[in-house]
């Protein structure tokens, strides 16, 4: 939190006229990451986060993890796969955030590493509730529905859509919803 | 070796790696979803404060979601699988009853193809479920990647329970709810 305060002292006003308080406001909504960088990079930096992606949508569709088969599988308890996929990742991802934050590490550039605990609200059962009813419908959780298109899927495109209208709506409604 | 599928330990052990990757790569959380409201952010805020802020900070998101998309083309291109999808023969068997028998690639053309969208229920699991993957995903405050991977490795309580519910949700949907689905 000590970065945020330091940025708005330095930057008051941010690129569209929103006010630094605001914008994290808005952004800290619902537990997205905040996580900013100060320093001032190329944009041909995120490059570096699309080689990172490459090797997930490679993973996605080489594990079979966007296979609407494997889901259904999953969710009749048929197969183990996708329960050894998510909880090795688990497993993983705990031993490195744990190192991360043990040693301090961080990152390439030097900067550090910053994780913000998250709130609960109702949000996370009755949304969760809601996804997981999706997510077995199309086979498919966000990023999956991305390596679909990539496989030739192109119809799955018509999902991402609904997907974002969706978005959209929560959106809207956000205010009058139980959280 | 690398056309055949992958097994769960070699995949599991590289999307756990993705945490750290990012994290190290510039202090990023992993979180796909985001990308939706992002994209809503960008596109259509219409006034709406919870899309009002600067999309643009969230930029290495759409280059990552990117690649994603490049490393299944790249994936399906280079490394496909020759073979049909093997299939649990209980889970064949049942499809074979809503007459969904195409094994060929990870998604049965019957139901995910531009034809199917003019049909109720290729409606239903297309437009329907991306909607609500798309609102529960934003409602529950991310998705399996932010919570179930990102939030569970980083031990956060809210992370297990949204994960929970998306466990419960899909054994709803796919054990009760989708078979009526299939047979309209």
């Amino acid at each position: 939190m000590q970065v945020i305060k330091e940025n708005t002292t330095v930057k008051p006003l941010s690129g569209n006229g929103y006010t630094a308080d605001a914008d994290l406001e808005a952004r800290s909504l619902d537990t997205m990451c905040v996580n900013e960088s100060h320093k001032v990079h190329p944009w041909w930096y995120n490059f570096k986060y699309m080689a990172v992606g490459i090797v997930f949508g490679i993973v996605f569709v080489k594990a079979e993890i966007i296979s609407w088969f494997r889901i259904q599988e999953m969710f009749r308890l048929q197969s183990f796969h996708m329960y050894g996929v998510i909880g090795t990742a688990v497993v993983v991802g705990i031993i490195s955030v744990w190192l991360i934050k043990k040693f301090n590490l961080k990152t390439i550039h030097g900067e550090k590493i910053e994780f913000h605990p998250k709130k609960f609200n109702k949000g996370q059962v009755y949304g969760g509730l809601l996804f997981g009813l999706g997510w077995a419908l199309t086979g498919a959780c966000p990023g999956p529905l991305f390596a679909q298109i990539g496989t030739g899927a192109l119809v799955v495109a018509v999902v991402v859509l609904s997907a974002i209208a969706g978005t959209w709506t929560y959106g809207y409604f956000r205010e009058k919803l139980p959280h | 070796m690398l056309k055949q599928p992958w097994p769960w330990y070699v995949a599991g052990t590289i999307i756990g790696l993705i945490v750290p990757a990012l994290l190290l790569l510039g202090n990023k959380h992993l979180g796909i979803s985001a990308n939706l409201r992002h994209a809503c952010a960008a596109c259509f805020p219409a006034g709406i404060k919870f899309f009002k802020y600067e999309w643009k900070k969230e930029i290495w998101n759409f280059f990552f979601v990117g690649g994603i998309l490049a490393g299944a083309i790249i994936a399906a291109q280079l490394l496909a699988n020759p073979n049909p999808v093997e299939i649990d023969p209980r889970l064949a068997s049942e499809l074979a009853g809503y007459g969904v028998t195409d094994h060929e690639n990870l998604l049965p053309k019957e139901l995910f193809s531009v034809e199917s969208l003019f049909t109720v229920r290729g409606l239903i699991m297309l437009i329907g479920g991306g909607f609500i993957v798309g609102f529960g995903a934003r409602y529950a405050g991310g998705c399996t990647s932010g919570h179930a991977i990102m939030g569970l490795s980083d031990l956060q309580l809210p992370s297990l329970i949204a994960t929970v519910m998306f466990m419960v949700g899909g054994f709803i949907m796919a054990n009760f709810i989708l078979p009526v689905i299939l047979s309209l």
